[in-house]
């Protein structure tokens, strides 16, 4: 090899090239065995129960909006939670204790949205 | 690791996180108890304050100084007073939630490590727990639209400020190398010919700190939120949000940019002149006493300014003493505010003063002594503030300053005294009684801006010890 660098991303074509070929494989299977019956509602994008195309401001229940936000925090613990993970041999007993900080902050928020009532959808 | 420094910070965010859990657990109401223990934390992280050592903590990034001392007792008071004058209220408008003071304590959290940041991305963090705070409390009353529009408008202008904030902070680390205040100093006085694009992220800086002081030309949020905001919220925001602003400001231009002042000067020199003659005309004409106070707090932040746009020692301590004494006049003029309810329903048109002179006295001589104050007219203690900062502008040599500072006061004179009028000459039926606690805030607020004259020298020496700290 070459180029050792360009080497290192072979898995990744070989990755791009099965996706490539399954999805080609469904998508032309079904339009060649399947029976078709296209009506409207049916080849429309399909958008969580939202018209796909629609005036931006047309109200939706807020409780989406409150999921949303509270999935985003959750989540962003979890991306927080795995370098720190894998780091913790190196970063010791301080970077320990700042990750019990950060998640019992985190705790504190937890327990004040879930007596609110914010994760009862009725 | 230096904790004992952080000392005030972490009884603040230890008491926050104690205090919302403790509110939302047991199924009573506890606001009345929350409100009492969040004014107990303030108290004791200034005691905290006081006692708190000098130095630096978390590699650097927080700095702990005489300056830092002087700002954020003044933060602290400021926002026990905001409790203060808001409890009544928010339990006549059926707005007595637990989560009012809690947001007041974060934001004091946040203008904490404002004040005490030497390092670009404590200084976003802080802003940023100050703001979200604000975001929120803007909008508390949640069923009143105007209410809803000010927390809206706010949260939409201010994250267009965080974001002039963030490009300009990550020009300076581009340019400085470093986001610590001492390492971007040594980049600035280091290199010959300093690099355009550290002169680009401080504009951007500048901008964004100017619009959380709401200086001209980034005040055009002012009336509107401080209109729609419940009157108590307003209040705060006119006092504690801005003197940690300033804080900021002065620490970013007189630290790590101390080197630059001809380049932020021009900046600060125009934002100065514009606050001034917008907040003097501007409020001349308005109905609603709460714009009223918004741009008269615009043309304040320009006489304050100007003590940092002169770029001297003696500037820097006039622009301390007018934050303090702003502090103490602005919560003082607001629980004036706060007390006008009629029939239980809450005023906010200057007409709706009349009479006030004869239906309670006390009240209406301390709105004269703040109008007054505010006006500059000796001896109260508004004067002092703009005595100060002129005598620095003069002795600067920045003569356009001093004078567009005075002709500006006599402009701005005009409306203050229009008050005083509406409340003595005018007839109008009395008010309901005011609450005990305004009337404490009204009393101390009241006492300290008629004898500041007769013991200026504390307040005059701590803040000659803030400005030694800070310019070093």
């Amino acid at each position: 090899m070459t180029q050792p660098l360009l080497a290192n991303y072979f898995p990744i074509l070989v990755f791009l090239a099965i996706a490539a070929g399954i999805a080609v494989a469904m998508v032309g299977g079904s339009v060649l065995a399947a029976r078709q019956k296209p009506y409207a509602e049916k080849v429309s994008a399909y958008e969580c129960g939202f018209e796909p195309f629609d005036d931006t401001r047309r109200r939706f229940d807020v409780r989406f909006y409150l999921v949303a936000i509270l999935f985003i925090i959750f989540d962003l613990e979890v991306a927080f939670l795995f370098p720190w993970a894998v780091a913790l041999g190196d970063i010791g007993w301080l970077g320990f204790l700042s990750m019990m900080a950060f998640l019992g902050v985190l705790t504190v928020g937890f327990i004040y949205e879930w007596r609110k009532g914010a994760l009862d959808w009725e | 690791m230096n904790w004992t420094l952080v000392l005030p910070e972490l009884v603040l965010a230890l008491a926050g996180l104690a205090a919302l859990v403790a509110g939302v657990l047991p199924k009573r109401d506890t606001s009345f108890a929350i409100n009492m223990g969040v004014f107990g934390a303030m108290l004791l992280a200034a005691v905290l304050v006081m006692a708190q050592p000098e130095g630096t903590a978390f590699a650097g990034q927080y700095v702990s100084d005489a300056f830092t001392r002087f700002m954020k007792l003044l933060v602290l008071a400021g926002a026990a007073l905001g409790l203060l004058v808001a409890m009544d209220w928010n339990v006549k408008e059926g707005l007595a939630k637990f989560e009012f003071p809690l947001l007041l304590l974060f934001s004091s959290l946040g203008m904490m490590v404002m004040v005490s940041a030497n390092d670009l991305i404590a200084l976003y963090l802080g802003l940023e727990l100050l703001s979200l705070s604000l975001y929120v409390i803007a909008a508390f009353n949640r069923d009143s639209e105007r209410s809803a529009e000010a927390g809206l408008k706010y949260f939409i202008l201010g994250s267009l400020a965080s974001g002039l904030l963030l490009y300009g902070a990550s020009l300076i680390y581009g340019f400085a190398g470093s986001t610590n205040f001492d390492r971007i100093a040594d980049a600035v006085s280091a290199t010959e010919g300093v690099p355009f694009g550290l002169v680009v992220g401080l504009v951007f800086v500048l901008a964004a700190l100017a619009f959380k002081v709401s200086a001209v030309p980034f005040h055009m949020w002012t009336p509107d939120v401080y209109e729609g905001a419940p009157t108590p919220v307003t209040a705060f925001f006119a006092s504690a949000p801005k003197v940690a602003a300033i804080a900021l400001l002065t620490r970013v231009a007189a630290g790590p940019f101390g080197e630059l002042v001809e380049q932020w000067q021009q900046v600060l020199i125009l934002a100065s002149l514009g606050s001034m003659i917008l907040g003097a005309l501007a409020a001349i004409g308005q109905k609603n006493i709460k714009r009223l106070m918004a741009y008269s707090s615009i043309g304040h932040i320009g006489y304050a300014l100007m003590g940092l746009a002169v770029g001297s020692d003696l500037g820097i301590r006039g622009l301390l003493l007018y934050m303090a004494i702003y502090l103490f006049t602005n919560v003082g003029a607001f629980a004036v505010l706060v007390a006008m309810r009629r029939n239980g329903r809450a005023l906010e048109g200057i007409d709706d003063l009349a009479g006030l002179g004869r239906t309670d006295p006390a009240m209406a001589l301390a709105m004269t002594v703040f109008m007054l104050s505010m006006a500059g007219i000796p001896p109260l203690a508004g004067f002092f503030g703009k005595l100060y900062v002129f005598l620095a502008a003069v002795y600067g040599g920045y003569w356009t300053l001093a004078v567009v500072g005075v002709l500006t006061s006599a402009v701005s004179a005009y409306y203050y005294l229009r008050v005083i009028k509406v409340m003595y000459f005018d007839a109008g039926e009395a008010l309901d009684a005011r609450p005990t606690s305004l009337s404490v805030v009204l009393a101390g607020t009241g006492l300290f801006t008629v004898f500041f004259f007769a013991f200026p020298a504390p307040f005059l020496a701590a803040a000659q010890a803030a400005v030694a700290a800070l310019v070093g």
